[in-house]
């Protein structure tokens, strides 16, 4: 096999990458969903998500319980794969390539190398190019993103802040990449150079994105988006698509809507629909209004501007 | 001639572009209302379930209505959408074109690949990306078929509704939507 990064970066036309990033087209204008059970990958598959996240906490509850968070056991994963029809993602810990190993055996359709999950690596993150599965990972600003894109993720998201159910750090987060993209279209070839070195990223991927005017791979967005507002704001902002966490099966700290009591597994269905529906006609404040509506409940969230520095998740990641 | 894409979720970026490059005026279509503008229209691929979630039940008799009178191309979602029955699991198909079609039928993402097979639009072989593809299990009388893998067709034609069950918006090679855009201009002459 050619090594796809014999130049210094990734070869967009090489076939393996080429798939993983295929993958990523299809999940655009959609809503990828956090869920903890077969029942609620249910729900969100009824309600229109293009994706599952199967995991055994949300960041909420991650949030709220502390302690070491790691993949999701492969059975509930698998459980989730046989009873949905969608793709399902999963989760390994930053720098797990263990774990990212189990995930691509068990056959996850993408992986998120993901700040949620305690980090397994201090320095760096897994080899994504050794993988067939592609890989989803979090960014804050363009040199991460670039980074991980080096490194072999297919797809970028924001980190904003998850589990919070508060969207201030996601909309952070996608100014910066989407700024800081805009500022390399208009440098001359010698500034490109010097705008690599600041964003410690590869040069190769500077100039591509200087050319383009927008990353290689599909830029998403995660970390606080709990209302259709939130999505339409995402999108309008220049997500390509949503992460939803905690957002449609949380009610406000660690605890999780009952699905077995009708008025709750309602609300979780009612606040899918809804960021389904924002998130296609995210520019149509028609329909935003009234799926902002017919949508009952939202998880009570937590101020990003409340939590200390030490308990952010997104400072996770190098 | 305005070519719509049914752009509720998907890969509808990757079609404009790719009709864009062939000339064509793209509208993204959302809403039932713009179904009447177009003169073909275009379903991506993506997630079937979710279009079907996200058309409700009038814009799917305004989509049914179209495709069962004017050019349309679908391609992996989009084909699941075009068919008459749909498997695994068993959903609501158009029936624009006389086939069944199995989700997912390939595997998952770690089965997805690219191949190259003979097809109908030209001597040059066709590359074919196919991404957690379904597969054509049968096709009835009068549907041509314009590529095969492993001898299942993946290219078809009904009348004027064409379907993949691969991405030609994810390949260089322009034929199979230049294709489409013929059966769009014959179909505007009627």
């Amino acid at each position: 096999m050619a090594d796809p990064t014999s130049n210094g970066t990734p070869s967009f036309s090489e076939p393996a990458l080429r798939l993983k990033l295929g993958l990523a087209e299809m999940l655009k204008g959609g809503v990828i969903m956090d869920v903890m059970s077969v029942e609620q990958a249910v729900v969100a598959e009824k309600a229109g998500a293009s994706a599952v996240m199967a995991l055994e906490r949300v960041p909420a509850i991650i949030r709220a319980e502390g302690g070491v968070s790691r993949m999701a056991n492969p059975k509930l994963i698998k459980q989730i794969m046989a009873t949905v029809s969608i793709p399902v993602m999963a989760k390994c810990r930053i720098g797990h390539f263990a774990e990212a190993q189990i995930l691509q055996e068990i056959g996850v359709d993408y992986i998120d190398e993901s700040e949620v999950l305690t980090p397994a690596d201090e320095e760096h993150h897994v080899d994504k190019h050794a993988f067939t599965t592609p890989f989803v990972c979090g960014a804050r600003n363009l040199g991460e993103a670039l980074r991980r894109i080096a490194e072999g993720a297919a797809m970028i998201r924001t980190k904003g802040e998850a589990g919070t159910g508060d969207v201030i750090h996601a909309v952070k987060h996608m100014r910066q990449i989407v700024k800081e993209m805009r500022q390399l279209t208009v440098m001359r070839e010698e500034e490109l150079f010097a705008a690599a070195k600041n964003h410690q990223a590869p040069y190769e991927l500077v100039r591509i994105v200087a050319r383009a005017g927008k990353l290689p791979v599909p830029n998403f967005s995660a970390g606080g988006i709990a209302t259709p507002a939130d999505a339409s704001l995402m999108m309008q902002l220049g997500a390509e698509a949503v992460f939803v966490g905690s957002g449609i099966f949380m009610k406000g700290g660690a605890t999780p809507l009952d699905l077995t009591v009708t008025a709750e597994r309602e609300e979780a269905e009612s606040r899918a629909q809804a960021i389904v529906t924002a998130t296609t006609h995210f520019d149509d404040p028609k329909v935003l209004a009234e799926v902002s509506e017919q949508m009952t409940g939202a998880m009570k969230g937590l101020a990003v501007g409340a939590i200390e520095e030490k308990d952010l998740l997104q400072t996770r990641g190098w | 001639m305005i070519i719509g894409v049914l752009a509720l979720q998907g890969d509808f970026d990757a079609h404009r572009r790719r009709l864009e490059e062939l000339v064509a005026e793209v509208v993204l279509v959302r809403k039932a209302d713009q179904f009447d503008g177009i003169d073909g229209l275009v379903i991506p691929g993506g997630e079937s379930s979710t279009f079907l979630k996200l058309l409700g039940p009038g814009t799917l008799q305004k989509l049914s209505d179209f495709v069962h009178s004017k050019p349309t191309f679908g391609t992996c979602a989009g084909a699941i959408m075009l068919a008459k029955e749909v498997e695994n699991p068993h959903q609501p198909g158009l029936n624009a074109i006389d086939m069944t079609i199995r989700r997912n039928a390939y595997g998952r993402q770690i089965d997805s690949t690219i191949v190259e097979a003979a097809s109908a639009l030209g001597e040059e072989p066709l590359e074919m990306v196919f991404i957690r593809a379904p597969r054509i299990e049968k096709v009835g009388p009068g549907v041509e078929v314009l590529a095969k893998r492993d001898d299942y067709p993946v290219l078809v034609r009904k009348g004027s509704v064409m379907a993949a069950t691969f991405h030609p918006e994810l390949s260089a090679d322009k034929r199979v939507h230049a294709e489409f855009l013929k059966l769009v201009r014959n179909g505007s002459r009627r």
